[in-house]
């Protein structure tokens, strides 16, 4: 992986309090490709991805250290937290569209961001659903409340409202976890299909998940970082015994 | 029958329970209604028009100085009372650091004022608004007294409804790169503002309610404020003199009456203007 990364992290290390969540993390993600990160619960995979848009400045009682580099620069340095979260949306664990219309939904980023033009946020509203694939489902119905949807129709509206900010990288903390097969098999394939325009980090329970969409996958076990490399060798070959035993369902 | 027939039989002890859950049911409506019956049985006949006329005399028993007493207080302590508790309760939940010595501090005080009985209020407004201020006995004492006295109620709900939205409505707006107060004005306060209606609807029932402290702060003359420094009373001041006395029972029922309905109306107003900010 020599070419520019997107996001380049160095001996990060993480705390909740006296907890030891994330030990010396080393990695590097390229730009558009799909970055699947795996392991068992509490090994730490969703703390770093929150780490990445520093939602975990909103933990009380967080600390970190070592460098986290975006595009070259210290996403913990001189930037404003509001500009970096513009430019990394994140699609959650549960679908949480706000309690307002389809519209209104997506409307909010750029609305946060200072587009009033009426005209303007049409044109987002528009290519933003279009881009989550589910346009075609909602354009009739702008008006009506998100909470009225599906639980994936939910989901994609969100992935659509993540996108309507003009994002560069898109972190999805298990974004199918709550969802039926069929949901999930869409959000695959727009997961697929958005990494042409986006930087994607994705947070998966499910192996086969990131078997199908993932490019690269990163192995996690008790906050370390086991094993990273391309997703094809991770599974057909680990070089590390404990990753071995986990794709093959020993533990986990 | 016979599905309760077959319960017994099996489940003696499930169709108890039941049986009792209806009863609580029965009896606390039927205390409602008998209550909300009875004022409405012997005040409504006693209703006439000189009941409202401009100036009270001992002939008409006229209810409206005290009924637009009652309106101004309640107006002028929520006005008061609603931006500071709304404002206090936004700071302890979105603002301040969880579980933080100082809003243990603020908690506890907050709801030591709310277990204060109402004529400690009074008396406290009587010496500091009306001796200390120089406001005496006036729409400005009592509305202050009453605005301390419903603050720790509004700041309460409001703090509860305010935790009951969930946290992942704050993640997501973060998440697209919106400032926390954004996130509150945006989200958390639409979400919450049922339950933050609820307490001030709460909130106008004890000032409605209120006559021990009002007596002690507005005074109970019978006349219509000039001013916000003139003194006045409300309905159940009004109501209370009127039982005093004795001699104007059918007044005092009707008095209820009309206070039962000015309760109902305000909250009625008061949700619809809820949910006009919401939807706006």
């Amino acid at each position: 992986m020599n070419k520019t990364n997107k996001y380049s992290m160095k001996n990060v290390d993480l705390w909740y309090n006296d907890f030891h969540a994330l030990k010396n993390i080393n990695m590097d993600i390229p730009p558009n490709e799909i970055t699947a990160f795996i392991g068992p619960s509490g090994c730490g995979k969703s703390t770093l991805i929150k780490s990445l848009n520093r939602m975990n400045d909103l933990v009380e009682g967080c600390k970190i250290s070592g460098s986290i580099l975006l595009d070259g620069e210290s996403i913990h340095g001189n930037i404003d937290v509001n500009a970096l979260r513009k430019r990394v949306g994140m699609v959650f664990q549960k679908p949480n569209p706000f309690p307002m219309s389809v519209y209104d939904n997506i409307a909010y980023g750029p609305r946060t961001h200072g587009i009033k033009s009426k005209f303007k946020l049409n044109e987002i509203v528009e290519k933003s659903l279009l881009d989550a694939a589910i346009w075609d489902e909602l354009k009739d119905r702008l008006k009506k409340s998100a909470l009225s949807l599906s639980g994936g129709q939910q989901q994609r509206l969100c992935i659509a409202r993540a996108l309507s900010v003009q994002p560069d990288v898109l972190l999805m903390d298990e974004p199918t976890s709550a969802l039926d097969p069929i949901s999930t098999a869409k959000i695959e394939e727009l997961v697929i299909k958005l990494k042409t325009d986006y930087t994607i980090v994705i947070v998966t329970h499910n192996m086969q998940q990131a078997v199908r969409i993932s490019d690269n996958t990163g192995f996690f076990l008790l906050g370390e970082l086991i094993e990273y490399g391309n997703t094809q060798q991770i599974f057909s070959m680990p070089s590390d015994k404990r990753t071995e035993d986990y794709i093959t369902g020993r533990f986990g | 029958m016979v599905l309760i027939k077959s319960l017994f039989r099996k489940k003696p002890v499930d169709l108890l329970l039941l049986l009792l859950t209806w009863l609580s049911i029965v009896l606390a409506a039927a205390v409602l209604m008998l209550v909300v019956g009875y004022v409405l049985i012997n005040g409504l006949p006693h209703i006439r028009p000189s009941l409202f006329a401009m100036q009270f005399t001992t002939q008409n028993q006229s209810l409206f100085p005290a009924l637009v007493g009652t309106l101004m207080i309640v107006g002028l302590s929520l006005i008061l009372a609603v931006p500071l508790g709304v404002f206090a309760a936004i700071y302890l939940v979105e603002y301040a650091k969880r579980g933080s010595r100082f809003v243990h501090i603020v908690r506890l005080t907050t709801e030591t004022l709310a277990g204060i009985p109402s004529i400690v209020y009074g008396l406290f407004g009587f010496i500091f608004f009306g001796v200390f201020l120089g406001w005496g006995l006036s729409l400005m004492s009592g509305s202050f007294t009453t605005a301390i006295m419903i603050l720790p109620l509004i700041m309460r709900t409001t703090e509860e409804s305010l935790k009951s939205v969930p946290d992942t409505y704050r993640e997501g707006s973060f998440g697209l790169g919106a400032g926390r107060l954004r996130t509150v004005v945006r989200i958390v306060l639409p979400a919450a503002m049922p339950g933050i209606l609820a307490g001030i609807i709460l909130a106008i029932g004890r000032i409605v309610g209120e006559t021990a402290a009002i007596i002690f702060t507005l005074g109970n003359v019978a006349r219509m404020p000039n001013s916000l420094f003139d003194t006045g009373r409300t309905l159940s001041a009004h109501m209370y003199a009127l039982a005093n006395e004795g001699t104007h029972p059918g007044e005092a029922h009707a008095t209820a009456a009309v206070l039962l309905i000015v309760v109902i109306l305000i909250n009625a107003l008061s949700s619809r203007i809820a949910r006009l900010i919401k939807s706006s």
